[in-house]
C-alpha cells in the first residue's frame, strides 16, 4: 500500500502557505542551472510553470504534441477567471473565495490547498495585466468583473468571451521569452508515452516524435505533468480533439495514485447533439447564465417552437427550484436539472435540449449591451446551428467538460512518485467533487506561476536527485516497452476502426458512468468496458506505420488508455456510496432529488493504486474540515 | 436545425512528405448538412481506415475556432469563403448538393507541407520567440488596478490580441507575408501602457526575424484581412510600420 502523506503544513489556515514558503529549502541561484526539469503540456499550468521555472534559472524542457505552445486547450476557455480582489466592494475576500470553492466542491476538497488557491488568486490577475493581457475595463480604466455560477459576488475577470485565449497567450508569451533566451527548450509535436522511474524517483519521459515516429528519451531531475483532463473518455465532450489521458495514465501505471476518478463535471450550457457524425460538443460559456433565463415547456411532449409558447406555459425551473441562485446555480445542479426535465419529456421541441432565453435581458438592457457582453458567443452559436439567438432562444444541453479527479498530489503538488509533480486539471487537488465556473483558469495559473516554482525547488534542494543518463537500463527498457506497444497496435489489423471503438466506449460511459449513476448500471458498465477492451485488443485496425505522421496510431494509443481509465472511473463511482457534486448516485438522494452526501463514511479522497489491468488498491486520505462547517449544500 | 444529406465530390491534396510530389485525389461522399467540414473528413477517414487505406492527414483541435490548429484552403479560400470563421466552423449547409470541393493545405514558402493537408507553421512562433512578449518575470508586478487603461484602449488591444495564429493571412497573401500576424502582436503591446518600455526594440526584433524566416512583404492587397477568421484589421500593419519607422529614427538618433 502507498502511504498517503498530504504534507499539509501546521498552523492557522491563513498562515500555512506563508510559513511553508519560509520553511522550504531553496536552491542557490548559481546551482539552479545544474537542474533539468521536464514540463509536459503548454496549457495554462504548463506554460506558466515552464516560464516561471526558466526565469528562476532552471534548465527547462517543455513538451507539447501541438505544433506550438499556444494551441493547448486552455485557449478555449471562454468565461473568465476568479480572483478575490474585492475590486467591486461587494464583500469578497480570500476566505469567501476559499469558502465558496470548498462548498461548491461539495466538501470533498482539501482545505489547505483551496485556501492557498484563493490566497494567490489576486497575484494571478496582477501578473496577467503586467504581461499585457487585455482584460475588460470599465470607463474609468479599472478592471471590470462579472459574476459566475456558485458565487454571490462579482469576482470574475474576463477578456470578452476569450479569457482562456488571452490568459494562455500571456503565459505562452512568458514561455516564448524564455525560449528566445534559450532557458527553455520547447519540443513540439512530441507526445509523452511513458514516465521513466529509477529507484523510485521520476527521472524522465519517453516521447514519440509525431512527425518522424522516433521514440525519444529525455532525462530530468523533476517531471511536471500539466496535461489536462480526461473528459474525452466520453468521446463526445467539450474537450479538444487531441486532449487525452495518456501522460497521467502511464504515470499512474508507473506508481502515481489516481484520485477521485469518478468526479466528472457535466457542463450545463453546451450545444445539443446534431447527429451521428458529431465529433465533439461545443460549450457556450456559463457567463451566458448571467443574463439568459433557462426554461422548458410546462407541458410534456410540447413540440411547438420556443417563440410560440406563451409565457405562462414556460417553466423557468432553476428560478423556481433555487430562487436565490436561480440561473446561476452551480454546474452539477444545473446539468442534472436539465437532464431531469428532458427525461420527463419536457425538452425543447420534445428533444434533449433546454432553452436559454435572452429576450428579457434584451428588453431590459438593449440589444447593444447583450451584443457587447456575448456578441462572439452569439456568433458562434449562429455559425453552428444556423439560428439567430437574438431572436430565437438558444438550445442547450449538458456535456462532459471537466474532470475534477486526477493524479493524487500532496500539498506540494507532488504525486506518490517522488519527483513527479502534477499541475492544473491533471491533478485532483482543488475542486473537490465539483468545480465552480472560472476556477479552472485560476487553478492552472496558480499551480504554474505561484506554487510549483517554490515546491519543485524544495524537492530539488531537499532530495538532491541525481541526473540520470538516458543510456540507463531503465530508460532503454521503457523505450522498448513503448516501441513494443506501438508494434502491437499496428499488427492487430482487425475490423473495427479506432473511432468506432472510442464512440462505443463513449456511449457506455455516458449511459452507465454519466450524470446519474447507480449500482446496477455501474456494474454493467464495468463488464461492458472490460469486453470492449478485449475487442480492441483483438479487433482494432490501425492503418499505416510508425515512421510517419500517423494520426490513427496516435488516437489508438489514447483510446487504449481510456479503455482502462473508464473502468477505474466506474470502480470509483461504484465504491462511493453517496452523492456529491458531479458524482450523483441515484440511490443516495433526498426526496426532492438533491444529492445526499455521507460525511461519516465518505469524507475522504479515494486514491487508487494500480496493481494490474482491472485491479486497483484503494488508499484513503481523510479530509479534515477545520475552517468550514460541513453542511448540506443549499442554493435555494 | 433542419438537416438533409448532400452528395459531394471532394478533390483533396495528398502528399506523402515534404520532399515528395503532391496530387489531388478524388473522393465521393454523402454528408449531413449539419456536419462541419472537418466532421465530413472524419467520416471519410473512418471509411478509408475501414478499407485499410491511409486516411487524409489534417490537423484540428478545439473545433471552436479559437486554437488556430485547423487551416485548410477550401475552393481557393483559406478557411473557406464564409468570412470570419475558422475551417472547423464551416458547416456543410453552406454547400450545395452535387458540388465539387477542392481542399488544399495552406501554401507558403515558410510553411512546408509535412503530409497531405498538414503544414509546418513554426516560422510564426520563431517571430514570437524573438520579441512577442513583455519582459516581466513572475511575481513583483504592481497591483492590476495600479495602472488605469481607458476602456477603448483595452478594447483596441483586445481587437489585435484576438489573432489565433492560424496562418491564414500568410496563405492568403500573394507574397506570403506574415505582416498581419506580426502587426497584430506588435499593436496589442503598443496600445497598452505595459508594452511601452520595449515598444521600439520589440518591433525591430520581430520584423528582423519575420524577414529571416522568409515571409514576404506587404503590398496592400488586404487579402489577409479578408480571409482572417477573426477579422484582424490591416490597420495593425500600418501601426507596425509606423512603430518600425519611429524605431529606425530613434536608433539613428542614438547613433548620432
Amino acid at each position: 500500500m502507498i502511504k498517503l502523506d498530504s504534507k499539509i503544513p501546521a498552523g492557522d489556515i491563513a498562515e500555512k502557505w506563508s510559513n511553508h514558503k519560509f520553511n522550504m529549502k531553496l536552491v542557490n541561484p548559481s546551482n539552479k542551472r545544474k537542474y533539468d526539469i521536464i514540463v509536459v503540456g503548454t496549457g495554462l499550468a504548463g506554460a506558466s510553470a515552464a516560464a516561471s521555472l526558466g526565469e528562476l534559472g532552471y534548465n527547462v524542457k517543455a513538451f507539447t504534441f501541438h505544433d506550438s505552445g499556444r494551441r493547448a486547450h486552455s485557449i478555449a476557455a471562454q468565461g473568465g477567471i476568479n480572483a478575490s480582489k474585492n475590486y467591486q466592494n461587494d464583500g469578497d475576500s480570500i476566505f469567501r473565495l476559499f469558502y465558496d470553492t470548498v462548498k461548491g466542491g461539495d466538501f470533498r476538497a482539501r482545505e489547505a490547498n483551496v485556501y492557498r488557491l484563493a490566497e494567490v488568486s489576486g497575484s494571478i490577475i496582477d501578473q496577467c495585466v503586467a504581461q499585457g493581457v487585455p482584460f475588460a475595463r470599465e470607463y474609468g480604466g479599472l478592471l471590470d468583473n462579472r459574476s459566475f455560477g456558485g458565487a454571490q459576488v462579482s469576482r470574475t475577470f474576463y477578456a470578452r468571451g476569450q479569457t482562456g485565449q488571452q490568459l494562455l497567450l500571456g503565459a505562452v508569451s512568458a514561455l516564448n521569452r524564455q525560449i528566445g533566451k534559450g532557458q527553455v527548450k520547447l519540443f513540439t509535436k512530441r507526445e509523452m508515452l511513458e514516465l521513466v522511474v529509477i529507484d523510485g524517483q521520476a527521472k524522465g519521459i519517453i516521447c514519440r516524435n509525431l512527425v518522424t515516429g522516433e521514440i525519444e528519451k529525455y532525462s530530468a531531475q523533476a517531471v511536471l505533468l500539466c496535461t489536462g483532463g480526461y473528459s474525452n473518455v466520453y468521446f463526445l465532450s467539450t474537450n479538444a480533439m487531441n486532449c487525452n489521458t495518456t501522460a497521467i495514465w502511464r504515470a499512474h501505471k508507473k506508481g502515481a495514485a489516481f484520485a477521485n476518478a469518478c468526479y466528472t463535471q457535466i457542463h450545463p450550457t453546451c450545444l445539443p447533439l446534431h447527429g451521428e457524425s458529431q465529433s465533439k460538443l461545443t460549450l457556450m460559456s456559463e457567463s451566458l447564465r448571467n443574463d439568459g433565463r433557462i426554461w422548458v415547456p410546462k407541458k410534456k411532449g410540447d413540440t411547438r417552437k420556443a417563440n410560440d409558447i406563451p409565457e405562462d406555459e414556460r417553466d423557468y425551473y432553476l428560478e423556481r427550484k433555487y430562487p436565490s441562485f436561480g440561473n446561476l446555480s452551480p454546474r452539477d445542479i444545473s446539468s442534472r436539472s436539465a437532464k431531469e426535465v428532458c427525461d420527463e419529456g419536457r425538452g425543447a421541441e420534445g428533444g434533449d435540449a433546454v432553452y436559454l432565453d435572452f429576450s428579457d435581458a434584451i428588453k431590459r438592457l438593449g440589444k447593444h449591451v447583450i451584443q457587447e457582453r456575448y456578441g462572439n458567443l452569439f456568433d458562434v452559436y449562429e455559425t453552428i446551428t444556423g439560428e439567430n439567438p437574438y431572436k430565437i432562444p438558444m438550445k442547450i444541453y449538458p456535456a462532459p467538460h471537466y474532470t475534477m479527479g486526477g493524479l493524487w498530489v500532496d500539498y506540494n503538488l507532488m504525486s506518490t512518485v517522488p519527483g513527479l509533480f502534477i499541475l492544473g486539471e491533471a491533478n485532483f487537488s482543488d475542486h473537490g467533487a465539483n468545480r465552480l465556473g472560472a476556477s479552472a483558469l485560476m487553478q492552472g495559473l496558480a499551480d504554474g506561476y505561484f506554487v510549483a516554482p517554490y515546491t519543485v525547488g524544495n524537492y530539488l534542494a531537499g532530495d538532491k536527485p541525481e541526473k540520470a543518463n538516458i543510456d540507463h537500463s531503465e530508460f532503454n527498457n521503457t523505450q522498448k516497452e513503448v516501441e513494443d506497444n506501438i508494434k502491437k497496435l499496428l499488427s492487430i489489423n482487425g475490423k473495427k476502426t479506432v473511432d468506432e471503438i472510442h464512440k462505443k466506449l463513449g456511449r457506455i460511459m455516458w449511459n452507465k458512468v454519466g450524470m446519474a449513476r447507480n449500482e446496477k448500471k455501474l456494474k454493467e458498465g464495468i463488464i461492458e468496458i472490460k469486453e470492449l477492451r478485449e475487442e480492441f485488443k483483438k479487433d482494432v485496425k490501425v492503418v499505416g506505420q510508425n515512421e510517419d505522421i500517423n494520426q490513427t496510431l496516435e488516437r489508438a494509443g489514447r483510446v487504449a488508455d481510456y479503455l482502462e481509465l473508464g473502468e477505474l472511473m466506474a470502480v470509483d463511482a461504484l465504491h462511493r456510496n453517496e452523492s456529491c457534486g458531479g458524482h450523483f448516485r441515484e440511490e443516495y438522494q433526498f426526496e426532492d432529488g438533491e444529492a445526499k452526501r455521507d460525511d461519516a463514511n465518505y469524507s475522504y479522497v479515494a486514491a487508487w493504486e494500480y496493481e494490474s489491468p482491472g485491479k486497483w488498491n484503494l488508499n484513503k486520505e481523510p479530509l479534515q474540515f477545520e475552517n468550514v462547517k460541513l453542511a448540506t449544500r443549499s442554493y435555494k | 436545425m433542419s438537416s438533409n444529406n448532400l452528395k459531394l465530390t471532394l478533390k483533396i491534396w495528398r502528399q506523402e512528405s515534404s520532399s515528395s510530389k503532391g496530387r489531388f485525389e478524388e473522393f465521393k461522399v454523402s454528408v449531413s448538412s449539419d456536419a462541419s467540414i472537418l466532421e465530413m473528413l472524419d467520416e471519410l477517414n473512418d471509411n478509408l481506415e475501414r478499407e485499410g487505406k491511409n486516411p487524409v492527414a489534417f490537423e484540428s483541435d478545439c473545433r471552436e475556432g479559437i486554437c488556430g490548429t485547423c487551416g485548410l484552403v477550401i475552393n481557393g479560400h483559406p478557411h473557406g469563403k464564409i468570412p470570419k470563421i475558422a475551417t472547423c466552423q464551416l458547416h456543410m449547409r453552406n454547400f450545395k448538393d452535387g458540388e465539387t470541393i477542392y481542399i488544399e493545405p495552406f501554401r507558403a514558402k515558410s510553411f512546408p507541407v509535412l503530409k497531405d493537408l498538414i503544414v509546418d507553421r513554426s516560422a510564426l512562433d520563431e517571430v514570437l520567440y524573438a520579441g512577442g512578449y513583455i519582459s516581466v518575470n513572475t511575481g513583483g508586478v504592481p497591483d492590476a488596478n495600479e495602472i488605469l487603461i481607458p476602456k477603448d484602449v483595452a478594447a483596441r488591444a483586445m481587437d489585435a490580441a484576438e489573432c489565433i495564429g492560424c496562418g491564414a493571412c500568410v496563405a492568403a497573401c500573394k507574397n506570403a507575408s506574415a505582416m498581419l500576424f506580426v502587426g497584430a502582436k506588435v499593436s496589442q503591446y503598443s496600445f497598452l501602457p505595459q508594452g511601452q518600455p520595449e515598444r521600439y526594440q520589440r518591433v525591430q526584433a520581430m520584423v528582423a526575424k519575420m524577414d529571416e524566416m522568409g515571409f514576404g512583404s506587404c503590398t496592400n492587397t488586404y487579402a489577409c484581412e479578408a480571409e482572417c477568421p477573426k477579422g484582424i484589421s490591416v490597420t495593425n500593419i500600418a501601426r507596425m510600420n509606423n512603430d518600425f519607422i519611429v524605431a529606425k529614427i530613434r536608433s539613428a538618433e542614438v547613433e548620432i
